[in-house]
């Protein structure tokens, strides 16, 4: 099994529905706006119903493999076992369910456990959701696009796009390279996986220092072909792709008012 | 250490939606002492064919069988595996990482838990082989040049002393020179050593003069399986799989197509000279 098949947070699924075809700020601001929503709705089943339901909606309009966006969420399977868990015994309201030796367990524990559970997922299926359907390049512009602000205070916001452009563009590349040594120095007997914990920090040599000398050599490269370019920075620099809202836009922010709307008057006018 | 492959079919990222099929339905065996060139275009399936060889891939289907060991099997010892089958990778001067040469090269033969007093042996050997003198190695292998990195690389896995060697594109991004030299080491080993040689290559001009058998693979399939003479005779099949014949034969093929008595196939540039000057005689004789 590679690596790369593993690594599904931050992977884009190139695709031509709606939810691609969207100007990819509407999508940044959305997926930051609807976790600003799940953090100020009060936490109840009814609320993270809807914005679940929403997400779903959503996964299916972008034709997503539903398996593959679940995949995303196995990084914080560990995060989610210790949320529920801490809950279930810490939270003392509601009614006594049972009790295990010293350990009583409350239904308001059980409840709340899963709720902050529930929120977490929501939190990574939307972070998900934007980087499956939008592509690194789209993301960076956009990103660039809602730093523009800061610059007066100093916020270096072209090239803070640029290192991340250049950083996702390279992480690939990387882990393929990584793969690549990895089974020419196994092909020389190289052992990864067993001994000690000082042997097997030694075995990892053979890898890193080649990787590092690799990614230097890449980095070199790649400064000298920028340069060769006269690349000097985003003063005065025009693009290529210039980003347009379209009228997706205006009914997807729709849609998004809607729902949230929904949720906050659920959450508090109920 | 005879290897066989019966109907493999290999799949990258099987399941996801990125799924590439890389080879299909392969049937394939080297005999001992076996001088095979593997040949194919960018993205044919080579290096995935030969990283089968020695459990580094395992088949998504069919069976890879090495000296009688199947490597799908259970609990089978790939790393005793791998020191018989050594692999040359594309672009091997990457895989460098010690401080000197001579420790770079002893890495393999450490990990086989050779003793000391033979690696030493070992590595002066293997540096021999690929014709590096022998100063070279306390230096840095980074020092060194592209080439020379490259038969650093090559004195690693050698060092092993593998009964199957494979090279995976050994001369790829080296100048003519280079490209010789460690051509011409490599015919030297075999014939030396008696060892099995597989040598990858996207080139007919690298593999014609060298190999006794010739397996063009494309879209990961196998079309051909033959002598170089024979696949070569093909001529204008294999443009379609984006390969060329070496210069000798196209130039044959040339003068053929002109009426001129020459054969069809000639593998080194002297067999052609003398294909054309026997011709010239022959037509000057008829005039
Ligand atoms: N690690 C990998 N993950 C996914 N696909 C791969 C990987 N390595 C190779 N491939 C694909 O498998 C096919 C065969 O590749 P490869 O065996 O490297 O060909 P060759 O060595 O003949 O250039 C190509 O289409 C390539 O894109
Ligand atoms: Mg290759």
């Amino acid at each position: 099994m590679s690596m790369m098949q593993q690594i599904t947070l931050g992977q884009y699924l190139p695709g031509k529905s709606v939810v691609h075809r969207l100007d990819p700020r509407t999508k940044l601001l959305m997926a930051f706006g609807f976790i600003m929503v799940l953090f100020i709705i009060t936490a109840g089943w009814v609320e993270y119903g809807i914005l679940g339901l929403a997400a779903l909606l959503i996964i299916y309009t972008a034709k997503l493999p539903l398996g593959m966006v679940l995949r995303g969420l196995r990084p914080i399977l560990i995060i989610l076992s210790l949320t529920i868990v801490l809950h279930i015994f810490s939270t003392r309201t509601g009614t006594l369910l049972f009790r295990l030796w010293f350990l009583e367990v409350y239904s308001g524990g059980v409840n709340q456990g899963f709720l902050l559970a529930a929120r977490l997922v929501l939190l990574v299926l939307s972070t998900s959701v934007l980087t499956l359907t939008t592509s690194p390049i789209a993301l960076t512009d956009a990103i660039e696009f809602v730093l523009k602000p800061f610059k007066r205070i100093g916020l270096p916001a072209h090239e803070l796009a640029m290192m991340m452009t250049i950083a996702l563009r390279f992480i690939p590349t990387l882990i393929e390279e990584a793969e690549r040594i990895m089974k020419a120095q196994l092909a020389r007997g190289a052992d990864f996986e067993s001994g000690g914990l000082i042997k097997r920090a030694k075995s990892l040599l053979p890898l890193l220092v080649p990787l590092f000398i690799s990614a230097f050599r890449r980095a070199d490269e790649l400064a000298m072909a920028m340069e060769a370019r006269c690349y000097r920075g985003g003063d005065g620099r025009t693009k290529f792709k210039v980003l347009r809202y379209t009228k997706l836009d205006f009914y997807a922010w729709t849609c998004f008012v809607a729902v949230s709307a929904l949720a906050f008057y659920v959450s508090y006018a109920l | 250490m005879p290897i066989k492959l019966e109907q493999v079919d290999f799949v990258y990222a099987g399941g996801s939606p990125f799924e590439r099929a890389a080879l299909k339905g392969i049937n394939l065996s080297f005999l001992d002492g076996e001088f095979v060139g593997i040949i194919g275009q960018t993205g044919s399936g080579k290096s995935t064919l030969v990283q089968m060889l020695n459990g580094l891939l395992k088949p998504t289907r069919g069976t890879v069988t090495v000296n009688g060991l199947v490597t799908t099997a259970k609990g089978v010892k790939l790393k005793s595996l791998r020191q018989e089958v050594g692999l040359v990778f594309q672009f091997a001067e990457y895989q460098l990482f010690a401080e000197t040469v001579a420790a770079d090269v002893a890495f393999g033969p450490e990990n086989q838990g050779v003793p000391a007093s033979e690696i030493a042996e070992r590595v002066d050997q293997a540096l021999l082989n690929v014709g590096l003198p022998l100063e070279i190695k306390e230096r840095s292998p980074f020092e060194l040049s592209g080439g020379q990195m490259r038969r650093v690389a090559i004195a690693g896995v050698l060092a092993m002393n593998p009964k199957v060697l494979i090279l995976d594109e050994p001369t790829a991004g080296l100048d003519p020179r280079g490209r010789d030299e460690i051509l011409s080491r490599i015919r030297e080993l075999h014939r030396q050593r008696g060892i099995t040689v597989i040598l990858v290559s996207h080139s007919m001009e690298d593999v014609a003069r060298l190999v006794d058998r010739l397996v063009v693979i494309h879209g990961g399939q196998i079309v051909y399986d033959a002598t170089p003479r024979e696949v070569f005779a093909h001529g204008s099949s294999l443009k379609t799989y984006g390969l060329g014949v070496p210069q000798a034969t196209e130039v044959l093929g040339l003068l053929k197509a002109k009426g001129w008595a020459v054969p069809e196939v000639a593998l080194t540039l002297d067999e052609a000279r003398q294909a054309i000057v026997r011709a010239y005689q022959l037509r000057r004789e008829l005039a």
